[in-house]
């Protein structure tokens, strides 16, 4: 074995299982490939070398005692949303300083108990608000891919920027990350990952830091989609530590990868073909839809009417309720207090206002605005009223088609300071224009890398499931990989 | 509905954040820019539609009344900027 870096999470499983290679010399691996890629990428904000190592002493211990769990040893990154006992957790923010957590989260304890090794803490946008990492307090994650005979540095997308260009770079087998309004999505496909999203309320939230409870969800990114089945089996389970985890069973979600999909009937949303995108995502598009039927599906055009008014209505409802969760942060209990303040209310004015970055201060006042007497049943109902709506929509089409394909992001990858996107909040909004329908309806989404642009960089294609319904998704998520063959890796420049 | 300067103090100080002069000004124009895209949502009929409060239709879920944690103090200050004997220690709200 020559790299076992760029070994998939599946691959590394079965070679560890069969003692092709342990754990220890696979973790050491990673550890290398992070100490000579991290300074240049930045996907990493904390490394537990130390711990993956001690993790990965135990699953070859285990390994040799026949007592192998479902991802033992495999060594994973991990967004630094997810709370992880007595390992620094911040969110990329400063207000959160030199938080050490007293508790696990339940979708890491869940990895651990299935035998992972943790590597370290995945960079990300602040609270998961933003779409290119770059409002990170550790500053923004650099994609490991370039544009063609370009040195100029690109954004992995965001939130889940670390995960992505952690998985991309070959930094970790798999990551966590989580998606809010598609958090998971635009990122694999701006780094030839593959990312999903499950139906809302399959992964318990217990533990994650909230940015807006009714939309976050827990996700893999991954190289593979049989990969993210893999993670994502293991992420969910019923919580009642999280009162909107579901009670219900999980399928086995491996079992979907491969399957044929002769007869599903896919849904091509017209709303979805946008004006002034580039005619390379509609050919993309094109091809997806050629794919699957020679596959042997139907493809059926579906109407989403509301569709345009889906990121209006996000930044009305994802900012009240970050307003809203992000109260906590007052200066007391945890996190920074400004040292020079006098009295209750200047220290948590100056608090917030130290520990907070731009981004977040201008989601949570327009939270407070749209809450705020005499606006809120003019914004804030109004917007859970239009969510309805968009959610009948996806109800509506899911009697005609069984699926749905769009593509996974407006555009590849656009580079880091893009000073349109920095002086008009709205430009840096609509990367999730295709992605946020499905965290406002709660439906699961995934994207798969399909395809170069003319510039070399990645694009994605993206599913939709009916709630609950991961299966068919993983189902054409494959066949799409299948036939796309996409085995491009970025060239090595870090 | 444009919001003025005076508007964006309000509200900010509702957020419990402070901005400087030069930064409400700024605010103003990037919440204006926000919220006058927001207000296409104008276009849609919602009158029979019935808010949408959660992603999936379930009733909350009961538990038992009975203490499941508990006896942690030190772990429930241990990140807290100032403690003294297990209590936080916070500005005097009292004058």
């Amino acid at each position: 074995m020559s790299d076992l870096t760029r070994l998939t999470l599946k691959g590394a499983i079965e070679g560890l299982k069969s003692k092709q290679f342990s754990s220890a010399e696979l973790t050491e691996a990673f550890i290398g490939a992070i100490e000579a890629g991290n300074p240049k990428i930045n996907a990493y904000v904390l490394t537990t070398f130390d711990k993956a190592r001690a993790q990965a002493a135990e699953s070859d211990r285990r390994i040799a005692a026949g007592e192998a769990r479902a991802l033992e040893g495999a060594p994973l990154g991990i967004k630094d949303l997810y709370v992880t006992k007595g390992v620094r957790t911040t969110a990329c923010s400063n207000i959160l300083g030199n938080f050490i957590p007293p508790y696990e989260s339940t979708v890491t304890q869940n990895l651990w108990d299935d035998g992972a090794v943790m590597l370290g803490k995945l960079n990300m946008d602040e609270f998961a608000m933003g779409s290119s990492n770059e409002t990170s307090c550790w500053g923004p994650v650099v994609n490991p891919w370039k544009a063609q005979d370009s040195d100029v540095n690109l954004t992995p997308g965001g939130s889940s920027g670390g995960s992505a260009a952690a998985v991309a770079a070959d930094l970790c087998l798999a990551a966590t990350a989580s998606d809010t309004g598609g958090s998971i999505r635009q990122p694999a496909a701006f780094t030839g990952t593959v990312g999903i999203k499950p139906t809302y309320g399959r992964a318990s939230r217990y533990g994650m830091v909230a940015f807006a409870s009714s939309l976050d969800q827990a996700g893999p990114i991954t190289r593979t989609v049989e990969d993210s089945a893999i993670l994502l089996q293991s992420m969910c389970s019923h919580d009642p530590k999280d009162s909107t985890s579901l009670n219900i069973d999980l399928p086995d979600f491996a079992s979907f990868v491969g399957k044929s999909v002769k007869g599903l009937r896919i849904g091509i949303p017209d709303e979805y073909r946008l004006e002034g995108i580039p005619s390379e995502i509609d050919a993309l598009w094109e091809q997806g839809i050629k794919w699957l039927e020679d596959a042997g599906a139907e493809i059926v055009r579906i109407s989403l009417p509301h569709t345009k008014y889906a990121l209006p209505t996000y930044y009305i409802v994802a900012p009240a309720e970050a307003s809203s969760n992000l109260a906590r942060y007052d200066g007391m209990r945890f996190g920074h207090r400004a040292e020079a303040a006098s009295g209750l209310t200047d220290t948590y004015e100056l608090s917030r206002s130290e520990g907070f970055g731009k981004e977040v201060k201008r989601r949570i006042m327009i939270g407070t605005y749209v809450l705020s007497a005499g606006f809120y049943d003019a914004y804030y109902v109004k917007a859970l009223k239009v969510r309805r709506r968009i959610a009948e929509d996806f109800t509506n089409a899911f009697n005609a088609c069984d699926v749905i394909l769009t593509p996974a992001t407006p555009s590849s990858a656009f580079a880091l300071g893009d000073t349109a996107k920095a002086a008009d909040p709205v430009q840096m909004y609509l990367n999730d224009v295709f992605t946020v329908t499905t965290n406002l309806a709660g439906l699961p989404g995934m994207s798969v890398p399909a395809g170069l642009d003319s510039k070399g960089l990645p694009l994605g294609l993206q599913v939709i499931g009916k709630a609950l319904d991961e299966g068919t998704v993983l189902s054409i998520a494959s066949v799409l990989e299948q036939a796309a063959g996409f085995s491009h890796k970025p060239a090595k420049w870090w | 509905m444009a919001i003025d300067v005076a508007t964006v103090r309000k509200v900010a100080s509702l957020s419990r954040l402070r901005e400087t002069d030069e930064r409400l000004e700024s605010l103003a124009g990037e919440l204006n820019g926000i919220l006058g895209w927001i207000e296409q949502l104008n276009e849609v009929d919602v009158s029979a539609a019935e808010p949408m409060t959660s992603a999936v239709e379930v009733a909350a879920p009961l538990r038992d009344d009975v203490v499941t944690d508990g006896n942690k103090v030190a772990d429930v200050v241990s990140n807290a900027p100032k403690t003294v004997d297990g209590f936080f220690v916070v500005p005097k709200v009292v004058e």
